[in-house]
């Protein structure tokens, strides 16, 4: 599909079953790749590098344990998420020759208080009470210690799930967006959508760029991250979404020393390891502080006394998509039906749903996953609700 | 971009003449170098015809420097005994024992400081 000319909209002839993604972040071209793969015509618009990019910063864990706290549609939607990721990985090998480095066999969380120990084995505890299907296990130090021997002694134990994991998420972006080429998409960089709008019942949809070039579609997918904010209601959604920003450290190429990733450091396929994170409220600045930096690395010490001679090599600050409940917000407009809405900060764990799952509802391929409504985002509106993301 | 020759060339750093200026001797793979005081680790190996600083934890190719300026990290060596130094952030010193990195650092377990 080329942009279209400013003027004549209503002279376009449309193939059926196009569909405009707006976002090619994670979750943005993981919803494309998965309709895509069910025949449908896709194109992905991009906005240009300045563009926040959380799908660039982020800690790559594909993490099940502690999602779902009080939303038990939420905790099994990661649950499955996590079951698609193995499937996705080998498919997108398969077809691309892009290996994302997935490694799925398990992971810790790390506690530095008997008293965080007590709170996470309740948490824990409470999501897997919904079906089962959250399991995890609490260490304390020795027994986290014959799994992890590179812990300090301040480290008083964990929690270990044996489905979480790590993946390389820049090779799973590329991966996405080229397998969604396979597959006869396209991916269109540079473009700010600004408006989105229907062009009457089943008349399908346009979006306008910045500088007023036009795409239509049949369909259109609001993935846009930060600013699926001011898009969503433009089709009659609500996506309340905030930014919450993340740093890492990056350490130089290390011999292999941490067998699983963990919530505070991970070491990748090549060596390096990314430590995090700090949780921020500050906007939109993605920057990095030396006060943040210095308690990361000081956290990532105490953690892991070894990495004291390691050399860091990298520091960067990221900003999380947050939602008022952590959870993410998918959608199809009651109004405008045809237009959908997806936004996570889980753009990496939930990639496989977004492709299995989101992708092919939206191709209209299979139904709307059941319960999909509990994750609409008109329940930030209950004025008797109150929410919180431990973020 | 690779380009392969099989007669070895000759290092593009080249000495300025000084016939004065000091010298340090370093060891590089156990061979010594009299070098200028005052340069680089990697200056010193590059003008003492070294072609190979690194192999690389991924591939396992060889590697050396390339921006010169602390920014590229092809340059890593093992200087006293500490991996993955880099080289053109480093100034010679008399007597410094320098090797080939290769592959990833071993993290250097510190003791802790009671």
């Amino acid at each position: 599909m080329q942009p279209l000319s400013p003027e004549p909209i209503q002279s376009i002839l449309m193939s059926s079953n196009e569909i405009i993604v707006v976002g090619g972040g994670l979750v943005g071209a993981a919803i494309a790749y998965g309709a895509a793969r069910c025949g449908r015509s896709v194109t992905l618009l991009d906005q240009a590098d300045v563009a926040h990019r959380a799908s660039r910063g982020n800690f790559g864990l594909v993490w099940l344990q502690s999602k779902g706290a009080g939303f038990a549609r939420y905790a099994r939607w990661s649950r499955d998420a996590v079951d698609h990721f193995g499937p996705l990985a080998r498919e997108l090998y398969e077809r691309t020759g892009i290996d994302v480095d997935l490694q799925q066999n398990g992971g810790f969380w790390l506690g530095f208080s008997e008293k965080e120990m007590a709170e996470r084995q309740a948490l824990l505890a409470d999501i897997n009470a919904a079906d089962g299907r959250t399991p995890f296990e609490m260490l304390d130090h020795n027994e986290l210690k014959a799994r992890l021997p590179a812990i300090g002694p301040s480290v008083v134990g964990g929690s270990w799930c044996a489905l979480d994991g790590h993946v390389n998420p820049l090779k799973l972006l590329h991966a996405l967006h080229a397998g969604l080429k396979l597959h006869g998409g396209r991916i269109c960089n540079g473009v700010d959508v600004r408006e989105v709008r229907s062009l009457g019942f089943d008349k399908g949809f346009v979006a306008t760029g910045a500088d007023g070039e036009k795409w239509a579609a049949d369909k259109v997918v609001l993935a846009a991250g930060l600013n699926n904010d001011t898009l969503a209601p433009q089709l009659g959604m609500h996506a309340p979404v905030i930014a919450n920003r993340g740093q890492v450290l990056i350490t130089e190429r290390l011999q292999k020393f941490l067998p699983y990733p963990t919530n505070k450091a991970r070491q990748t396929a090549e060596g390096t390891v990314q430590l995090g994170f700090s949780v921020e409220n500050v906007g939109r600045d993605d920057g990095t502080t030396v006060s943040a930096v210095e308690w990361i690395a000081k956290r990532a010490v105490a953690t892991f006394p070894i990495l004291g001679s390691a050399k860091l090599v990298r520091a960067w600050g990221a900003l999380r998509v947050m939602t008022p409940d952590g959870s993410p917000i998918y959608q199809e407009s009651e109004k405008t039906p045809g237009a959908f809405v997806a936004t996570s900060h889980s753009g990496v764990s939930l990639a496989g749903s977004h492709a299995f799952e989101i992708g092919s509802w939206v191709a209209g391929v299979t139904a709307a996953p059941d319960g999909i409504e509990q994750f609409a985002g008109e329940r930030f509106l209950d004025p008797n609700r109150k929410f919180s993301n431990a973020h | 971009m690779h380009t392969k020759s099989a007669a070895p060339c000759t290092s593009l750093f080249v000495q300025s003449a000084d016939a004065d200026a000091q010298k340090v001797q370093i060891h590089f793979e156990g061979q010594p170098l009299n070098v200028p005081a005052g340069i680089s680790v990697a200056s010193a190996l590059l003008m003492s015809g070294v072609r190979s600083f690194r192999s690389t934890p991924v591939s396992g190719a060889s590697r050396a420097p390339y921006c010169m300026m602390g920014v590229c990290f092809e340059c890593l060596v093992a200087i006293d005994g500490r991996p993955g130094r880099q080289s053109c952030l480093v100034a010679v010193k008399d007597g410094m024992v320098i090797q080939r990195q290769e592959g990833a650092s071993e993290l250097v377990i510190q003791r802790a400081e009671d």
